[in-house]
């Protein structure tokens, strides 16, 4: 594999955008990466398009033809939550392998107001195991994930909940986030329970949106800018085998093998980073992976976010995690959320996050978990 | 005599039918018990819920021994859902169940007050009963294992 730099971002803010289909939202988050990255649609060799809910919509092609149909490679990508970090990855691929010198991903969702619950789908609703055989709703399967470190090693509920505090509190300094609402620890206690212990303030609201990378190889970075962010490593894996999946979903098992691959492809350790952003899709997961990704001990995340390691470290924080408020205040457009997590880590590291710049961020890590499952985590250098 | 038989026909065509593909109803249930089966891999040991094509853990294709799993299991973790499809009442109890053959069912939990979840249910004892809960829209009854607390 040879290297690859990513030299154009952009992000379409997350929230509702009810006269904007999503092609648009993709669109104007492409031109705006081909933009910053000085080239044009004709200089791109290959597209990839992550979208969930029109998976079958070839959005891929319907972004070209809006934007210039040159005729190139167009790949469409579906991987649950993991869609837009899995075009990057695929984009990543085509230049890495040699096959491509400049590729273009475009993560974009469309959600409308239907909410992380997803559809009910066709067939005889006799049959709807919901609320009979527990639940598979997003907010209670990762609620469980919690309940279980809980479990485990006694975290409590107000640890959950300190992480939507800091995400919230992040959120503010952060134009691009959905909600930019500070919400204090007795605030999110008190909020509407959505899934035990996960309160409203500790899930992530859902939205339209749109992100988009340019990643060429070494050679063509250099003509380009003179600020190219290395990506040291992309890793994606699915969940082994382990006893209770998938009667219990694991996002803990294929966090950890990635964070393994992740941390040997870069040559880093997790010591090294300047920043991550990872998938606090709900508070409770946030807090597992700080320990799937190694950021601390196994059972020490409790004792991580009451010592308030994970903020900002213009507030007091060690190794900063979601500066960009996180899914919980950013939003999680599916297929937008992954290409958004890497762009705010390029901005980080060309010093351009504005108020909420991590000062000196060298080394960035971004994490994503699809359910079903699939983890991406890429860990970018400048 | 013909309308007779018309309605036994009728009888005949409806149906006990499972909610979920690993509970198993016999023709003489409810006086004969239906149960929660599972399929264990001849090759590594791994236990699935109901039936297998092949082994999700070691590959292996069409070696497996059934194993009728217990009625009484234990609350592996839990969450309370307060926010669901319309239509489906809530709060409702959530669990992991695991079960002492080394399977898990993901399922309700009746008997405990959702609105005062506590530490102490991790590891509460609850025992199924099988019961019928909804008519299909071709008429047919739909059962389902249901997990009660075990006072």
């Amino acid at each position: 594999m040879r290297d690859v730099a990513v030299v154009g971002v952009s992000m379409v803010k997350f929230g509702r955008y009810n006269d904007k289909d999503v092609v648009r939202l993709a669109s104007e988050a492409a031109v705006e990466a081909m933009r910053d990255a000085g080239i044009d649609i004709k200089d791109v060799q290959v597209l990839v398009s992550g979208n969930l809910y029109q998976a079958n919509g070839m959005v891929g092609q319907r972004i070209v033809k809006e934007i210039g149909a040159t005729g190139m490679p167009v790949i469409n990508v579906a991987n649950a939550c993991a869609t837009g970090s899995t075009a990057f990855r695929e984009a990543y691929l085509a230049v890495a392998s040699g096959a491509y010198d400049i590729a273009l991903a475009v993560g974009s969702e469309q959600m409308g107001k239907m909410g992380l619950l997803g559809g009910g789908g066709g067939g005889d609703p006799a049959y709807n195991p919901e609320g009979i055989m527990g639940t598979n709703l997003m907010p209670g399967v990762f609620a469980m994930t919690g309940v279980e470190h809980m479990r485990k090693y006694g975290t409590t509920i107000e640890q959950f909940a300190k992480v939507a505090v800091k995400n919230h509190k992040h959120s503010t300094l952060n134009p691009y986030a959905q909600y930019q609402i500070e919400t204090p620890l007795e605030m999110v206690l008190n909020a509407r329970m959505i899934a035990w212990p996960n309160t409203l303030y500790m899930c992530c609201p859902t939205g339209d949106g749109a992100a988009a990378a340019v990643i060429m190889s070494a050679e063509k970075a250099r003509q380009y800018t003179s600020k190219p962010i290395w990506v040291a490593a992309s890793v994606l894996t699915s969940d082994p085998w382990t006893e209770r999946n998938p009667t219990m979903w694991d996002v803990n098992t294929l966090t950890k093998m990635a964070a393994k691959q992740a941390y040997e492809q870069a040559g880093i350790g997790p010591e090294d980073l300047s920043m991550v952003e990872l998938h606090d899709c709900f508070a409770t997961a946030e807090l597992v992976h700080y320990e799937n990704l190694m950021l601390c001990g196994e059972g020490e995340a409790g004792e991580f976010i009451d010592k308030g390691m994970p903020y900002h470290p213009n507030m007091g924080g060690k190794i900063p995690v979601n500066v960009s408020g996180g899914l919980l205040s950013k939003g999680h457009p599916l297929g937008a959320t992954g290409v958004a997590n890497i762009v705010e880590i390029v901005w980080h590291l060309r010093e351009q996050a504005g108020d909420r710049q991590v000062p000196g961020a060298k080394v960035g890590l971004a994490h994503v978990i699809g359910l079903g499952s699939a983890c991406t985590i890429h860990i970018l250098k400048r | 005599m013909a309308q007779e038989t018309a309605t036994q026909e009728q009888v005949q065509e409806k149906k006990v039918k499972p909610l979920v593909p690993f509970l198993r109803i016999p023709d003489g249930w409810p006086d004969e018990p239906a149960y929660v089966f599972a399929s264990r891999c001849k090759a590594c040991g791994a236990l699935f819920l109901g039936e297998r094509y092949a082994c999700g853990r070691c590959g292996s294709v069409e070696q497996f021994d059934e194993v009728r799993v217990s009625d009484e299991g234990e609350i592996y973790v839990f969450t309370v859902i307060h926010q669901s499809f319309p239509g489906i009442e809530t709060p409702y109890v959530a669990a992991i169940i695991d079960f002492p053959e080394g399977v898990s069912v993901r399922a309700n939990v009746y008997g405990l007050d959702p609105n005062h979840p506590d530490r102490s249910w991790f590891g509460k004892k609850v025992r199924m009963r099988v019961e019928k809960i909804r008519v299909d829209r071709e008429g047919n009854d739909v059962v389902a294992p249901k997990y009660y607390v075990v006072e």
